[in-house]
């Protein structure tokens, strides 16, 4: 059974999306996302300064056996990317909504109420129906 | 629904993630890949292997029929017990499947071929035994198990009475013999020692339990993978296939010409791609930068051309990515790799990477 914190907002590709107290956002990959793939051993994130648009291919993650694209749920500018995960991949599988964020984001003009992002109940039953 | 194996229920006990491989259910973790690959280098890991299939071949012909069938010459199997790996091929020279073939007695080899080439593997050898009046008898009755890892052996024999285990445990390297029901071979995929241990079907669960009481980690193909790419071994359908012959597959080592009068199935291909000079050829690449080398990437080797990744991992062992890429002949150690558009530094190394838990890369 995956955790899926009450208070983040979460996509249908296994996003997971927390409001920052100074108006920009954290992202990062659900447990869910961390546990189908396995174990992460290369994280590319976007640098600081990249504008991204809303479901556009941001970040990298490699497991061992395969290597998945992460999408940007909502547009905006990167503020910050997680240069840990370069040397501690790992840490996205067993901090997945801590140490484990891949990056920080400042949200385009009206973009987070664009996003269409689940709550966590919403996200929990897009789970269950896909028989987690 | 795939086809099973004895074991496909303790599998799912065990909460392995499950996987289709060349039309099996077969485990590819159970918990960490990378622990369970660990556990092979470090202690030892059974890896359930039944999806392999098992072909005994009996008659009083059936070594100059082998001698016909296969690129690598039986000829050399002098002792009972001994085993062979080869390439079977086509008459273009292209590669069917790889296989190990065990010398059991005059009029009885035992070979094991690819799960996902069963079919067309069993109508090839029968097709061509006729000739020879050699029996072909598929032994879908045996579970295969193999236990790898610098304990494997100690820990494999305790499956065995006292007399089969030390039996068990003075097997020479590439070597079998039948213990009661069990066959037991000290062969492996991993590049550890170890056993492969073919046995009746009922008896595969109880063995598992046993093992892993033992200590022993329940190991998927995942974690096999990662092994026998460390190991430098070749992988049918990734590394080589119909499309491609030994010489630039890795294989030229299983390639017997000599004597020049053992007439095997496309020998003569092979003799025509040996007499020109520019091959491809497939070698071991070290990634220097950070990432993930994968199967069907491009390598660019400055002044030699394009080449391409056959089968690539993140290594365990190394914490650095690894590969096999058929390139140009010409290739020297200095590549690139593109890698989702981006230029990587990769290095030619030797195969294997690794070897009995230790790093061969410098």
């Amino acid at each position: 059974m995956s955790n899926v914190p009450a208070d983040l907002k979460y996509t249908k590709s296994h996003e997971w999306v927390r409001a920052l107290g100074d108006g920009s956002v954290e992202i990062g990959i659900t447990d869910h996302a961390q546990h189908a793939l396995g174990d992460l051993v290369f994280v590319e994130v976007p640098a600081a300064g990249r504008t991204l648009k809303a479901n556009e291919p941001c970040a990298v993650v490699e497991s061992v056996k395969a290597a998945s694209d992460v999408y940007a749920p909502l547009a905006g500018e990167v503020t910050a990317g997680n240069e840990r995960l370069a040397q501690e991949p790992e840490m996205v599988n067993s901090e997945p909504y801590g140490a484990g964020w891949l990056m920080r984001l400042k949200p385009a003009a009206g973009a987070l109420s664009a996003a269409g992002l689940l709550s966590a109940a919403d996200y929990q039953k897009l789970l269950d129906a896909e028989g987690d | 629904m795939g086809r099973q194996t004895p074991l496909f229920a303790l599998h799912q006990e065990l909460n392995a993630r499950m996987v289709d491989f060349g039309g099996w259910d077969m485990p590819v973790q159970y918990g960490s890949q990378i622990g369970e690959h660990h556990a092979v280098r470090r202690a030892a890991g059974v890896f359930d292997v039944s999806h392999m299939c098992v072909i005994d071949l009996s008659g009083a012909r059936v070594r100059p029929f082998l001698q016909s069938l296969l690129a690598n010459d039986v000829a050399r199997l002098k002792t009972p017990g001994k085993a062979l790996y080869s390439c079977m091929l086509n008459e273009a020279g292209g590669v069917l499947d790889d296989l190990i073939a065990y010398y059991l007695g005059e009029a009885w080899f035992r070979v094991v071929v690819n799960a996902g080439t069963r079919d067309k593997d069993l109508a090839w050898i029968r097709n061509h035994a006729g000739g020879f009046s050699v029996e072909v008898r598929e032994r879908s009755d045996l579970a295969m198990l193999a236990i790898q890892g610098p304990e494997a052996r100690a820990k494999a024999a305790q499956l065995l009475p006292p007399p089969l285990a030390d039996a068990a445990l003075a097997l020479g390297i590439f070597t079998a013999r039948q213990l009661g029901d069990w066959f037991v071979a000290r062969t492996g995929y991993t590049g550890e020692d170890g056993f492969e241990i073919m046995m009746p079907a009922a008896a595969a669960v109880p063995a598992w339990r046993k093992l892993n009481s033992l200590g022993v980690a329940s190991c998927g193909l995942g974690a096999r993978d990662t092994l026998r790419l460390e190991a430098g071994m070749n992988l049918y359908g990734n590394d080589m296939d119909e499309a491609t012959h030994p010489y630039e597959s890795g294989l030229a080592w299983t390639v017997a010409l000599d004597p020049p009068g053992r007439n095997f199935i496309g020998r003569a291909a092979l003799e025509e791609i040996v007499s020109r000079d520019s091959r491809a050829k497939l070698v071991g690449l070290l990634l220097e930068d950070r990432g993930v080398l994968r199967s069907h990437q491009k390598v660019l080797a400055p002044g030699a051309g394009e080449g391409e990744i056959t089968s690539g991992t993140f290594s365990p062992t190394l914490e650095r990515s690894i590969a096999f890429a058929r390139v140009p002949a010409a290739t020297s150690e200095r590549v690139q790799v593109d890698i989702r558009g981006k230029l990587l530094n990769a290095r030619l190394v030797k195969p294997p990477f690794v070897r009995n838990g230790k790093s061969l890369v410098t």
